[in-house]
């Protein structure tokens, strides 16, 4: 009895002294962050920068959700952002450190931060948005269609980028999680956002999406983000994804379609098997309508039931067999990381120059 | 045996008795954080601060608290609870006041909670009966002795990476447990030289 009683008293004092310290020791009281020399911020201290910014209605973009492994978070820190971090340093150039850009998710505001935000990044709204349908495309991956303000509200997007989801807090969460996905539907009709999410085992937004979204929810997204969007120029382009890499693709193709662009336009599509090529009737009805446009399906391993009889192998398997020395072509990557690597290697074999080759990578 | 002098013991600690590579305590971020040397040393000197601390503070519990009322048999769960609250007050104090030092240290106190060796340092205290000196020092040279192997793998590591080719099967772990293992024996010839218990 007696050990009890002392044990839980050396607890509960230890416990105290860590409140205590939680209290004095951990407060860093308001900050200021100036953004771009001009708007002032007040801030509680001690949070991470971009986190902080996100308060005041800043969205700096992020497809990790602030855990330290995307580095899209990128900013320049010119005072106040103490020094770079282990954490960090992995993601920096020489030439990012010479120009103080910081990883803002890992950077604490403990005083008077100075920063700089790109202009297009202070158009970056939040929107509270209803989900206005979903649909299982394949059993690992759904279409999540929300309901966008009017366009007169001012939501626009080149067809390629992508929005933050944010999930709310849930069984597997501490807090509310956001995640990057990529717009999969019209830039012209821009009320109405379809997003591809596919299952990852045990991934904190997607399983919440699968698992718990229902229609008629109201869900937070930002955006919109990115520089993978469909750059001007004669040459012919080719499409490559794999799995829900589709998504920003499929918002091209539609850009491609309604601008009657007169490019000869080819995409490679890779999945496993038969049911995990969602959109295909829909890629195949595009097709008939635009003569410009091949669509290439391949599965990597058709089940038999499958009774498939387009191309067997992987997308490189495509390029290596396609794709001729010297190609003269643009070319637009998106899917798994891996994926995305080895294909930038195969086409620079071939001779495609790097700056012809624009990716994004789903991790 | 108590008489053992606090030199003595402090270098015994380092070499002799090192506590990674004769007892091999604190195995796990000793594998996994020595791929770079930087990173090695940065883990060791946490290592070293929260070792001697611990050391002294625990030992202050078990004489002053546990041993009188008879509760030698909590020790393990108070030395646990002492470890991690220490942890945690050092990170936020090193955070808030010395901002260079948690740049080199931050990442890594929170790993050293779970860190065996530690823990094994404050027991081995016990066992062998330290004074509070001893267990002071004990700590102190314990922490070194770790510091001093996991720098020593981690320079080995980053050397090879970056002069040879290693078969596959071999990279990482692998290699680090045959490091660990050569560099073991050589230690081990000290062993017997003092007798800290
Ligand atoms: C620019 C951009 C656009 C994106 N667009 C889309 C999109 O349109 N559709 C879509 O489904 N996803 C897209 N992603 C990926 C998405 O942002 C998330 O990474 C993914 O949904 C996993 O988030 P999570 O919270 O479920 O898992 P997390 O909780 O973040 O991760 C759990 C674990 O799974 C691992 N993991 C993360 N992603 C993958 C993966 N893809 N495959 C295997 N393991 C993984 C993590 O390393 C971690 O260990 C995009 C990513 C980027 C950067
Ligand atoms: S948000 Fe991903 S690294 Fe900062």
């Amino acid at each position: 009895m007696l050990g009890v009683l002392a044990v839980s008293g050396l607890g509960a004092f230890l416990a105290l002294l860590l409140e205590i310290a939680d209290t004095y020791i951990a407060d860093y009281g308001e900050q200021h962050i100036f953004v771009n020399g001009e708007r002032d911020l007040v801030v509680q201290g001690g949070k991470p920068l971009l986190f902080a910014l996100g308060e005041h209605g800043i969205y700096l973009p992020s497809a990790c959700g602030g855990k330290g492994t995307c580095a899209y978070c990128k900013a320049r820190v010119l005072e106040g952002g103490g020094p770079v971090l282990p954490t960090e340093t992995p993601y920096l150039s020489s030439q990012d450190l010479e120009n103080h850009i910081r990883i803002t998710c890992q950077v604490k505001v403990k005083e008077t931060v100075r920063v700089e935000v790109p202009d297009e990044l202070l158009n970056v709204r939040q929107y509270h948005v209803r989900v206005l349908a979903l649909e299982n495309l394949t059993p690992h991956i759904r279409l999540v269609r929300l309901q966008m303000p009017a366009a007169s509200e001012g939501f626009r997007f080149k067809p390629g980028q992508y929005v933050q989801l944010e999930v709310p807090k849930y069984k597997s969460t501490s807090g509310p999680e956001f995640r990057a996905y990529s717009i999969a539907s019209a830039s012209h009709e821009p009320e109405v956002l379809d997003l591809v999410i596919g299952r990852v085992e045990g991934g904190a937004v997607s399983t919440y999406v699968h698992d718990y979204l229902k229609t008629g929810d109201v869900v937070n997204i930002r955006g919109p983000f990115g520089d993978f969007w469909l750059r001007d120029s004669e040459r012919p382009v080719l499409l490559i994804a794999t799995g829900t890499g589709l998504a920003p693709l499929r918002s091209m193709l539609f850009q491609i379609e309604r601008d009657r662009i007169a490019r000869s336009v080819t995409l490679f599509f890779g999945a496993r098997t038969r049911d995990d090529l969602f959109f295909f009737e829909e890629l195949r009805e595009v097709e008939k309508r635009l003569p410009n446009f091949h669509f290439v399906p391949t599965l990597s391993r058709p089940a038999q039931g499958d009774a498939w009889e387009g191309e067997v192998g992987r997308v490189t398997r495509l390029i290596d067999e396609q794709i001729p020395e010297g190609a003269q072509m643009d070319v637009y990557i998106c899917g798994a990381p891996e994926m995305v690597q080895s294909c930038m290697e195969l086409l620079e074999k071939k001779g495609v120059p790097s700056d012809r080759i624009l990716f994004d990578m789903f991790a | 045996m108590t008489e053992i002098s606090a030199g003595t013991l402090f270098f015994a600690a380092i070499f002799t008795n090192n506590i990674l590579l004769t007892n091999f305590l604190g195995l796990c971020p000793y594998l996994s954080i020595s791929r770079d040397y930087k990173a090695a040393l940065g883990l060791g000197g946490a290592v070293v601060f929260v070792m001697t601390f611990t050391a002294g503070i625990n030992h202050l519990v078990y004489h002053q608290v546990l041993a009188p009322m008879n509760l030698e048999h909590f020790r393990y769960i108070v030395f646990i609870i002492v470890i991690a609250a220490f942890v945690q007050l050092v990170e936020m104090a090193v955070e808030r006041y010395l901002p260079a030092l948690y740049f080199v240290l931050g990442i890594f106190l929170p790993l050293i909670t779970v860190n065996c060796a530690i823990l094994g340092a404050s027991l081995f205290m016990v066992i062998r009966a330290y004074t509070f000196t001893q267990a002071v020092v004990y700590g102190a040279g314990s922490g070194i002795g770790w510091m001093l192997a996991i720098g020593i793998v981690g320079a080995i590591r980053e050397k090879i990476q970056k002069t040879s080719q290693l078969p596959p099967g071999l990279e990482g772990p692998g290699i680090t447990l045959i490091i660990t293992g050569v560099l073991s024996l050589a230690f081990m010839v000290f062993s017997g030289m003092i007798q800290i218990q």
